[in-house]
């Protein structure tokens, strides 16, 4: 048993099975800076930074006649979201129920989820430097027409193109942006979609969490995330009603190539 | 230098895709050799030199070994399923397609979770679209 403390839950194999096919199919549509960015590990609970390669000086080293430097690391964070399921749920799922309330999942996925997008494109402070915070580039902004979105996203990509940042390039979008897109169809009734894959060809990604837009090229090597503990269902604890279960996961987010992104606001 | 072990652009392919496809091209080199030894060693009537290619046909099997280890790392279905097949004796088509069954259908689940380390098993989702 690890550190997830699953077999001390009052839940069945079947109960397990269920839980975790129902994270895993809420958690995949909504995690869309795992589609955009390179992923690396899991390497494990017990790890606990990425290793950048460079070092800072010491005011001091601790005997005469040599020097000293410290590496710098950048710590992995944990994110969490806690949840309760009813026992009767589950027993009613072990009895065959097909129609068991996992809202209270489904909501953790969620929120989970669009904290992921939010640390890698928009950043956490104090921890990690998001994708668009990191971008030196200036920011358009979209606008409320979606018919206006081609023309900045192929100026997104032209701007790439003149910083030497070859494509394919992908486009993260908000889910205001996404709706928009996912609406229209441009004079002659060309989806716009369409459209902009055209322009991008790269993926085009729901984004919850995302603030307006991100287009950044997926050539790789570009934006690095460093899973520790991937996504896991914990257990808390539990009474005659209730089971308290966690969604966890520890990760490092590390922007290599700034200018590999544009920012476009809303 | 030839770069046949990438089936697509490799400009357009992940790191850790490359190091994967790497990998497998390594692991088949090593199967190729351990094969090549064999024939050797079922023909070599000289017992020094013999004994010289069972000791090279041992470090194919290690270099195939920690090759395939990598990759199942890496590829928490496989090595569910490579979990179910290796090391065990009976039937080996049946393990396989119970493997095959629980890794694929979720079926692997429960208390310890689907995947070693308790994971849900996501990793990567690069290059999915939506």
């Amino acid at each position: 048993m690890n550190h997830l403390l699953r077999s001390h839950a009052p839940i069945s194999d079947a109960g397990w099975k269920m839980l975790d096919e129902e994270a895993r199919g809420r958690l995949a549509p909504a995690l869309a800076a795992r589609k955009l960015v390179d992923f690396s590990g899991p390497l494990g609970w017990e790890h606990s930074a990425m290793n950048l390669g460079r070092t800072r000086p010491l005011a001091s080293a601790p005997g005469e006649g040599v020097s000293g430097l410290q590496r710098e690391v950048l710590p992995l964070v944990e994110l969490r979201a806690d949840f309760e399921l009813s026992r009767a749920e589950l027993r009613d799922a072990d009895r065959g129920a097909e129609d068991v309330d996992l809202e209270p999942l489904d909501k953790a996925t969620h929120r989970i989820a669009v904290a992921e997008n939010v640390a890698v494109f928009h950043g956490w402070h104090g921890a990690i430097t998001g994708i668009a915070e990191a971008s030196p580039h200036d920011r358009a902004s979209l606008g409320e027409s979606a018919e206006a979105y081609p023309r900045q996203v192929a100026g997104a990509v032209e701007r790439l193109l003149c910083n030497g940042i070859t494509g394919p390039y992908g486009l993260a979008l908000g889910r205001k942006q996404y709706r928009r897109v996912a609406e229209t169809a441009e004079h002659g009734g060309y989806p716009l979609l369409d459209h902009l894959h055209k322009i991008l060809e790269g993926s085009i990604v729901w984004a919850p969490g995302v603030d307006g837009a991100v287009v950044l090229s997926l050539r790789g090597d570009d934006f690095a995330f460093q899973s520790g503990q991937d996504l896991s269902v914990g257990y808390d604890f539990h009474d005659g009603d209730v089971v308290r279960l966690y969604l966890e996961e520890s990760f490092a987010f590390h922007v290599l190539t700034p200018e590999a992104a544009v920012a476009l606001t809303p | 230098m030839g770069f046949d072990q990438y089936h697509e652009p490799p400009d357009e392919l992940p790191r850790a895709t490359r190091t994967f496809a790497r990998l497998c091209a390594s692991l088949t080199e090593e199967a190729e050799a351990i094969g090549w030894y064999e024939q050797r060693l079922a023909v070599e009537s000289d017992p020094d030199a013999a004994a010289v290619m069972r000791d090279a046909q041992g470090e194919e099997f290690k270099h195939f070994s920690m090759d395939l280890e990598y990759l199942l790392r890496r590829t928490p279905a496989w090595r569910e399923i490579a979990r179910g097949i290796l090391f065990h004796t009976g039937d080996i088509v049946e393990h396989a397609e119970e493997a095959e069954a629980e890794a694929l259908e979720g079926g692997g689940s429960g208390p310890a979770g689907a995947y070693e380390d308790g994971s849900l098993g996501i990793g990567s989702l690069k290059g999915a679209s939506r």
